[in-house]
């Protein structure tokens, strides 16, 4: 909402030397969002002076038409050999001899630092500049000169104050609950609260009319009273369609923001602006019969004035006449009934329409006007006729022509009573205000307390207030009016809380365990598309296509909510690697979306709402739950380059699949569960010989492991790049957090190296499993410390040696204690993977 | 004096004469003296102090004196092997020193060699300053409660008095998920924690509500379709606006000093009534301190506690709301929203474990 100063200062005494900045700030503090201020012609300095152009000559020699002016300008201003008078070129075409129009003189800075100066130009001294609205900082209208119609003012007359020249536009936003502000009325008001000035209300004084010529008012008929419980409608004839707006209305909608189009249209934006109240003028003569706000009917349809061709909903309330829809109420128009330039008769429609019907049909039709903003906020329930006296004043004093009169239809007004206990306020607030001042802010806003000595309070909002309608409203209006900052501060003792979560805790230390094991956190976009998955070489049949789908996506390449962490990390990559960081290992944890058994990726179509009156019964909040898409936490890496860099202390090691299945062990860890890792399923788009399963008793929480190079290919990204991915939600609910502890052995540890050749096919893990079986109770740990294949082992074997270490918790072992396990456990890895201990 | 008995006068056992065992000390203490290391030390030690020394072949002579003479040339032989054995002490203590010292200096290497072989790791900011908000509130006994991304149209808009035609629908670009009437969208807001909370939790509820929302905007230098918010929700019996300030300040100077505080201005929330936007005096502000627009806050609807099943005749509330975003930026000094979204290690990697 634009909103020149000037206009403002009809309404209300602001003082004299309040700045914009300063009115700013109040409106700040009323509770709008100030966005900018405008100071129109700030810059511009020099001498302005309204001009007559007394003679035209076309200059047809040059590229463009060229035109050279001899425009009075007063004796004061004239040049010394042309009293009176100024030879200016000028380029613009919009104007003729004997307009009116706003001269430069030689001197003058007009905006952007614009230099004037008398110069020789297409073979003339140019003694001045003819203006535009862009030339003097007024606006971005630069489709010609301005001309002011005759009568504005006089010839060698400052011109600053007829264009507005040094005026300022505040633009502030206006949230919905203040609709009241999306006019200079509201906005007067909130000022004149502000500084405690009178107000006056061009919104209760009933324009006089002249009495009705002879004829009849158009007719009006509503057959939905709860759609519009006040609709008025005046007829105008002998209308002038040719008849120019006054400059100062033009001037005024233009720092609003609006184009001026013709008088009849300017009239009603411009009461609009002025009142809060949209009005709507049809061309009478295109009118069928009466108008009639009604529902729409089945197959109706309507072309409004933006020429879109709109099928109508049984819900959309219509402004109609015999032949159907003329309007869209409280919206938009229709194109058939518009008036245009041989429109003489005018029927000037001003109404009350209800929000939550015109919020439906602007958000169905998707058309947001001046008018349906107004109304979905709330438009002051009384005000139509005083709007459309002011409008019909207008256009008969501009436009000439009768007044035939009103019709009206209203329906029993029902008045809000708002019941308000006088301590509530300052319950709320924290500090005690006395009743006085609760009855006295809430009448300052308009309000009507029916008596004052009562508790709890008779409140009825004024008109023009439809926002406020519970005690809580009324509660935010006495505490805006007194200032938030006379409020003090206190600080409220909670009820002793549990701290984070074991999960919360759980999530923490997974981040904080790939992060210090050198994996860099990256945040991506939950949207995935079908052409990513593919090029992993997921088929179509995997789960992880079957995605949840956005109605309005960003993007058509990613029109799904994603199934996998895995196509944001490998883009991830992708970019570091593109921008030069060649050795890179990042990580996410973060929710996957996985559509439900027989959920559709569309989902449904008649969701429940439940009442908002009360609590929603267990069935409703189930049934609530039921629409949603599963939502598990994932965890993933993905790595590429050297993992470990060469430098002076020897060479390096790249990223492999044992980093993938590394990264998964560091989680587990950080969990505190123990993942199995073994050879299984490999799912695209790992490598089917360089993935392992990641398993947690007998659910597959993940694989870890290579890429294939096909997908490495696809995805832009080196060989050998590596990922991980894996439920983390399922892994920390396994996570039962009680660590028991184990009293630990000071009795010496017993160490013997093992080396047992296995066909090359055998698992390690196999074998440590026999191992670990066969050593029995002394065995403290085991662990893998070489791999070996080559001439000193058969072809097709490996020899694969492992440390044991044992102990016992309550004597040193004997030597022959320490054999016989050791013996044992080879024993076992022979009889389970066909072991031989290497000689 | 009593006579002499030559044949156990210990002057008559020439080794253990006192010129013999002075030259035996005497030897022994040019040794030690001209040990330079300690393996001469240690040859000196066996020659002069071990069991073939001349000190140690005279003491076994002793045995053999009468025992009034014992005493005499013991205290000699103890004397003199007590002088050479301190030497030997303080001498190995001395090589013992100058090999030390000489390991140290010969053992020097070049420690401005480059040392980098762990890669390093880092948290994105998004992640540790939400966690450094959770643990202020945990801190005063606050838990942190959590919700779904993709979320019921009621949980997000209904329940929190945004009805099917309220225009505050409109204020938030929603991206609706399914089809435009599923009743499921992406988040607008963390505001459904707050519903669920609510629902779920016992009375009196002080939680905050770190997540992930969405909107459809474009990804540009200042917005983003998806980004993080926070918001913390109170319900208790007795609750006021003041709390909400006293709050507000102690989140405030948590995050940014003790010089920092919050103020309120007027606004509009559907769910909060009355309702402010949230300004922050921020003390390490570039070019200056000054005010800048952090949140938004109110009071909780009496609608919404009585959509949640609460009481408002009993128990009143404050909420108040930020985007995560937007604190990292101006308390880091990011310019551009990209940054933050596109998983560049060099940005994520400059705020380590915590900011």
């Amino acid at each position: 909402m634009r909103i020149p100063l000037s206009w403002v200062r009809d309404y209300v005494d602001l003082p004299a030397a309040e700045t914009p900045e300063s009115v700013g700030d109040r409106l700040v503090s009323v509770g709008l969002e100030l966005e900018e201020i405008e100071h129109l012609g700030a810059d511009v300095t020099g001498t302005l002076i309204v001009g007559h152009v007394r003679s035209i000559e076309e200059l047809a020699e040059f590229k463009k038409p060229i035109r050279w002016c001899q425009v009075e300008v007063g004796d004061a201003h004239g040049h010394p050999d042309t009293p009176g008078v100024r030879g200016i070129i000028c380029g613009a075409r919009n104007f003729v001899e004997g307009d009116l129009v706003v001269v430069a003189l030689p001197g003058a800075i007009l905006a952007g630092g614009f230099q004037i100066a008398s110069r020789e130009t297409y073979g003339h001294i140019s003694d001045g500049m003819i203006c535009s609205e862009r030339e003097l900082g007024l606006g971005q209208d630069h489709d010609g000169i301005i001309v002011l119609p005759a009568g504005t003012a006089e010839v060698g007359q400052d011109a600053g104050p007829v264009v507005g020249l040094g005026d300022a536009v505040l633009d502030v936003s206006v949230t919905p609950d203040m609709g009241f502000c999306l006019s200079m009325r509201g906005v007067a008001r909130e000022l004149a609260h502000q500084y405690s000035v009178p107000f006056r209300d061009p919104g209760t004084e009933l324009v006089e009319l002249p009495a009705p010529v002879s004829g009849t008012p158009h007719e009006c008929v509503v057959e939905d009273l709860e759609g519009s419980d006040l609709f008025t409608l005046r007829t105008i004839v002998g209308f002038d369609p040719s008849a120019p707006s006054p400059y100062w209305m033009r001037r005024r909608l233009s720092m609003s923001g609006m184009r001026p189009v013709s008088l009849a249209v300017d009239v009603t934006n411009y009461v609009m602006l002025e009142t809060g109240q949209p009005l709507h003028a049809f061309d009478r003569a295109k009118l069928q019969g009466p108008i009639v706000v009604r529902r729409a009917r089945a197959g109706e349809s309507l072309e409004t004035l933006d020429h879109v061709a709109r099928t109508l909903d049984a819900a959309d309330l219509l402004i109609a006449d015999d032949r159907g829809p003329i309007g869209l109420a409280g919206t938009m128009g229709g194109l058939d009934t518009e008036i245009d330039d041989d429109s003489s008769e005018i029927a000037l429609e001003a109404a009350h329409f209800a929000p939550a019907a015109v919020a439906h049909m602007s958000r169905r039709h998707k058309l947001s006007s001046e008018a349906s903003r107004r109304f979905e906020r709330g438009v002051d329930g009384v005000l139509a006729p005083y709007a459309s006296a002011r409008a019909a004043a207008l256009l008969l004093a501009h436009g000439g022509g009768s007044y035939v009169g009103m019709t009206a239809v209203e329906a029993a007004h029902v008045p809000v009573v708002i019941t308000l206990a006088t301590d509530l306020p300052g319950r709320v607030a924290g500090i005690a205000i006395d009743r006085a001042t609760v009855v006295e802010r809430l009448e300052a806003v308009g309000c009507v307390v029916a008596d004052p000595a009562a508790d709890p309070l008779a409140v009825t909002p004024a008109s023009w207030r439809p926002d406020l309608t519970d005690p809580a409203d009324l509660v935010e209006e006495v505490l805006r009016l007194g200032g938030y900052d006379a409020i003090p501060t206190t600080l409220p003792s909670a009820r002793p809380g549990f701290g984070l979560t074991s999960s919360q805790r759980a999530r923490r230390r997974v981040g904080r365990a790939l992060a210090g094991a050198g994996y860099v956190e990256a945040l991506a976009y939950p949207f995935v598309g079908e052409a990513e998955l593919d090029a992993l070489g997921i088929p179509a049949d995997d789960p992880r296509h079957r995605l949840l789908l956005l109605a309005n996506p960003i993007s058509d390449e990613q029109p799904g909510m994603r199934t996998t962490l895995l196509p944001g990390l490998l883009a991830s990559l992708r970019r570091n690697v593109g921008r030069g960081s060649t050795d890179v290992a990042v990580f996410e944890a973060g929710a996957v979306v996985h559509l439900r058994e027989g959920q559709d990726p569309r989902l449904v179509t008649d969701p429940p709402r439940p009442s908002v009156e009360r609590r929603p019964a267990a069935e409703e909040v189930a049934s609530l739950e039921a629409l949603l898409p599963d939502q598990p936490l994932h965890v993933a890496v993905a790595l590429t380059g050297q993992r470990l860099p060469a430098g002076w202390w020897g060479p390096g090691a790249g990223s492999s699949w044992a980093d993938a299945i590394e990264a998964a062990r560091i989680v587990a860890d950080a969990v505190g569960v123990d993942l199995v890792v073994r050879r299984g399923s490999s799912p695209a788009p790992w490598h089917p010989g360089r993935c392992a399963e990641l398993v947690l008793g007998t659910q597959v929480l993940g694989h870890a492991g290579e890429l294939t190079p096909r997908a490495c290919e696809a995805a832009g990204l080196p060989k050998r790049t590596a990922v991980m991915e894996l439920d983390l939600g399922a892994l920390i609910a396994a996570a039962d957090g009680a660590i028991t502890a184990r009293s630990i052995s000071t009795y010496p540890v017993a160490k013997e190296d093992v080396a047992l050749v296995v066909d090359a096919d055998v698992p390690a893990a196999a074998v440590e499993a026999a191992l670990t079986e066969g050593a029995g109770p002394l065995l403290e740990s085991v662990r893998l410390f070489d791999v070996y294949s080559g001439e000193q082992v058969d072809a097709g074997r490996k020899s694969l040696a492992f440390a044991l270490r044992f102990r016992s918790p309550d004597r040193t072992l004997t030597v022959d204690e320490v054999s016989a396990a050791r013996d044992s456990a080879v024993a076992a890895a022979t009889a389970a993977v066909g072991a031989v201990q290497r000689a | 004096m009593s006579a002499p008995n030559k044949s156990f006068d210990p002057v008559e056992v020439a080794v253990l004469s006192q010129e013999n065992v002075d030259a035996a000390v005497t030897d022994a203490l040019a040794a030690v003296a001209a040990a330079s290391d300690l393996d001469a030390l240690k040859e000196a030690r066996l020659a002069h102090a071990g069991d073939r020394s001349p000190l140690a072949l005279a003491n076994r002579e002793i045995g053999a004196l009468p025992p009034q003479a014992k005493a005499e040339a013991g205290k000699r032989i103890g004397q003199a092997r007590g002088t050479v054995r301190e030497a030997l002490e303080h001498r190995q203590v001395e090589l013992e020193e100058e090999r030390d010292a000489r390991v140290l200096v010969e053992e020097a290497v070049d420690v401005t060699l480059p040392y980098d072989r762990l890669p390093v790791g880092a948290r994105h900011p998004l992640t540790t300053i939400t966690e450094r908000i959770e643990d202020v509130f945990v801190a005063m006994g606050w838990e942190v409660a959590e919700g779904p991304e993709v979320e019921a149209e009621w949980t997000n808009f209904d329940a929190l008095n945004i009805g099917p035609d309220h225009p505050a629908r409109t204020m938030q670009d929603t991206f609706f998920v399914g089809s435009e009437d599923s009743g499921v969208v992406l988040r607008t807001h963390t505001s459904p924690v707050q519903i669920r909370s609510m629902l779920d939790r016992e009375l009196p509820i002080y939680v905050i509500c770190p997540g992930r929302v969405y909107r459809t905007d474009e990804l540009d230098q200042t917005h983003t379709p998806v980004f993080h918010q926070v918001e913390g929700l109170v319900v208790d019996e007795g609750i006021t606006m003041a709390d909400l300030k006293g709050t507000l300040d102690h989140f405030a100077t948590s995050m940014f000093g003790p010089e920092a505080r919050t103020r309120l201005r007027p606004s509009y929330f559907p769910f909060t009534e009355p309702s402010a936007e949230l300004d922050l005096w921020f003390p390490a502000a570039k070019g200056g301190a000054r005010w800048i627009e952090w949140g938004g806050c109110g009071m909780v609807n009496p609608r919404v506690l009585r959509a949640c099943g609460i009481d408002p005749d009993r128990y009143t509330g404050f909420a108040f709301g930020m985007g995560i975003e937007r604190t990292l930026m101006f308390r880091h000094d990011v310019t551009d929203m990209r940054e933050m979204v596109e998983g560049d290690i060099r940005f994520t990697t400059q705020f380590g474990m915590e900011v």
